[in-house]
């Protein structure tokens, strides 16, 4: 496993070393009844996995974009990358520094005010007694640091203006409030920003203002994001590379326009083709079948088989590894074959 | 495929105006709206957040939360009028001629209810039917939607499917009484791209079949190109642009409809940057004067400053703008 992972990682960027690099990382959630309900009813022990043997890099000043649909493990692996959960097994390590192993409590120190993160919900994640002020310049105080001046400059760095750190959350729109929450996390100066769907609960023309602040913003501090979303649409316009996740494992990972033109998973292909196109006009697609299976007892081999058009033998027995294939790595036994699709 | 004028409208409304009296003035969320929509259409209403597209949703069918109510304007079903209908008779005639599909199917559905239950009483109450012939027409109802072993799976509750199988159940329950309309607002927004196109594919082949009329409230431009033959724009409780899906999306002649279409990631790619429409949706307590996308349009002059440019009547006219965007060049977008 482990050479497959460095073997992937000389491939994305030869030579640079990577400013976030995942490892076989996994992440398994106990989903069981109380220990009362087991004992009397009989029931095992039940375990959920979220994230399975996940590996791979992001260069710095580059936007890495995972895709997939709920329950693909994508948020699970953002939270792990931020440290808000712990990994089961594998690995993280940002700037050379494995958060969850380090004991020099100055380099953990160092390397957590690198990393920052945006929510999907500029609602929740804004505490609606605290001025903009108090909530921009909270990663900077809380560090005991100097944050005069600071809400102010970032506010106008952001399109709002200086007279809004007096306000409160709830002066704000959607967008206005998303654009607080770069704010704060642009505050302590970080390398890294995790940006867990950060347009998904706004407006289409008030999406592009903030995508469009994203790149702005990634140019002029040279920031490295990594990009959850469930749109392909916006992860093609935002990333430089990326990871298609179905169910927990990395099914495919590619730059944008070649998984757009040359889909080399059955699963990318099918989200691809299922996406609402705005050139679709009366489209008379086939639409995908089924639905994502149980986590907690995913079907055996790859776990796309019984959704997959073009599955065989081998796919419902052999679990396929992610292997490269010209410039992108999948897993999918047949992809690469002739007369398949993906080919 | 797109514009018919030779059906007949099932649904027809005009100048359509929801009004909302507050202490400091009288709100309207929805201002002299007319569209019509004929046997076997889909016309999409799309616009941003405070549109004011599920208001004229909710003031079709009418499910308006008070103290908003019509306060000008008519609705019709099949020629009759139904916005002044008391409530008893309105009741019957949602219940029979008008299907409803929201956007989270949980809250749709009653949890202590089985599933075949509950489409069984509407069928009961509306078709006048036995028990055992409304069971029967509710399997059906569910193997037509697409759930797997109908016939047991009809004794099960809500909470025992997934989010894309409660869906199609709510799909059935809109459809079981043969409505004439169903009126669906973003029911795919909760689900999966994957579930959703399954959703979108159901929609249009059941309405299809049928006959019914359907007006698709989204806020997803993407969904509208899918699924829908005419589309309705609305800004700021008015009508913008309505059209021919095809053609309201590769030549939107509203400066927001365009602006729309420019912020929207396309599947091509190929963007450098988003054309991004500046500020935001103007609130109902501060609509500004003359044409309300005034402030933020690329387009404005003197008289969209001062005169709202004229509604837009159901059967002609595309774009409610003094100065639509004209396309001499075609589109880098239509190749």
């Amino acid at each position: 496993m482990r050479d497959n992972a460095s073997l992937s990682a000389n491939q994305t960027r030869a030579g640079a070393a990577p400013l976030v690099s995942v490892r076989s990382l996994s992440r398994v959630f106990d989903v069981s009844r109380p220990w009362l309900n087991r004992v009397i009813e009989r029931l095992p022990r039940r375990y959920l996995t979220a994230v399975s043997d996940v590996s791979f890099d992001i260069p710095a000043r580059t936007t890495y974009a995972l895709v997939g649909e709920s329950g693909s493990g994508k948020s699970t692996i953002g939270k792990i990358l931020v440290g808000l959960l712990s990994p089961s097994e594998g690995s993280v390590e940002i700037n050379g520094i494995d958060l969850a192993r380090e004991t020099d409590p100055g380099k953990i120190d160092r390397v957590r005010s690198d990393i920052q993160m945006i929510f999907q919900d500029p609602y929740a994640s804004l505490n609606p007694r605290w001025t903009v002020r108090a909530i921009i310049a909270e990663p900077v105080a809380a560090r005991g640091g100097d944050a005069s001046g600071l809400a102010e400059r970032l506010l106008e760095q952001v399109g709002l203006s200086a007279e809004d750190a007096e306000k409160y959350p709830h002066e704000f729109s959607g967008g206005q409030r998303q654009r607080i929450c770069i704010a704060r996390a642009l505050a302590s100066e970080p390398r890294f920003i995790v940006c867990d769907e950060p347009t998904s609960a706004l407006d289409v023309s008030v999406q592009a203002q903030v995508l469009n602040l994203m790149s702005d913003l990634k140019e002029e501090f040279g920031l490295t994001y990594l990009f959850i979303s469930h749109d392909l649409t916006v992860v093609r316009h935002m990333a430089d590379r990326v990871g298609v996740l179905y169910l927990g494992r990395l099914v495919e990972e590619a730059a944008p326009d070649d998984l757009n033109e040359i889909p080399r998973h059955p699963y990318s292909r099918m989200l691809l083709e299922a996406a609402p196109r705005l050139d679709a006009f009366g489209r008379e697609i086939d639409p995908p079948k089924g639905e994502i299976p149980d986590p907690i007892s995913p079907p055996a081999g790859c776990a796309f088989h019984p959704r997959c058009p073009i599955a065989v033998d081998r796919c419902r027995q052999e679990r396929p590894l992610l292997r490269p294939l010209g410039r992108a790595r999948v897993a999918c036994h047949r992809a690469g074959e002739d007369g398949t699709p993906t080919a | 495929m797109s514009d018919r004028p030779n059906r007949p409208a099932v649904l027809s409304v005009r100048d359509l105006t929801v009004e909302i009296p507050t202490r400091r003035a009288v709100l309207k969320p929805v201002d002299r709206v007319s569209f019509d929509i004929a046997e076997g259409e889909i016309l999409g209403v799309v616009g941003e957040s405070g549109a004011g597209k599920s208001m004229t949703g909710n003031a079709v069918i009418g499910l308006l939360d008070r103290p908003a109510r019509i306060s000008d304007g008519e609705v019709r079903l099949r020629g009759e009028r139904i916005d002044d209908l008391p409530y008893e008779k309105l009741r019957r005639v949602r219940g029979r001629r008008i299907g409803m599909i929201f956007q989270d199917p949980l809250t749709s559905l009653n949890p202590l209810l089985p599933i075949g239950e509950q489409i069984a009483e509407t069928v009961r109450t509306h078709m006048g039917v036995s028990n055992t012939e409304a069971w029967n027409r509710a399997v059906a109802a569910l193997e037509e939607v697409g759930i797997p072993a109908a016939r047991e799976r009809a004794g099960s509750y809500p909470h025992e499917f997934s989010g894309g199988m409660r869906q199609r159940v709510v799909i059935a329950l809109a459809l079981c009484a043969e409505p004439d309309l169903v009126v669906a607002d973003e029911p795919t927004t909760a689900l999966d791209v994957s579930v959703q196109a399954q959703i979108i594919a159901l929609l249009k082949r059941l309405c299809r079949e049928r006959g019914t009329a359907v007006m698709l409230v989204t806020h997803d431009m993407g969904v509208i190109a899918e699924a829908a033959d005419r589309v309705a724009v609305m800004y700021a409780g008015r009508m913008a642009e309505l059209g021919p899906v095809r053609d309201v999306v590769t030549r939107p002649r509203h400066p927001y409809t365009d602006g729309l279409m420019g912020a929207t990631p396309l599947a091509g790619g190929g963007q450098r940057r988003l054309r991004q429409i500046p500020g935001a949706m103007p609130r109902l307590t501060a609509l500004p004067t003359g044409c309300a996308f005034h402030p933020r349009c690329p387009n404005a002059q003197g008289a969209c400053r001062q005169d709202p440019p004229p509604t837009l009547a159901a059967d002609h006219g595309r774009a409610a703008c003094w100065f639509p965007v004209e396309h001499d060049l075609p589109r880098a977008r239509e190749a």
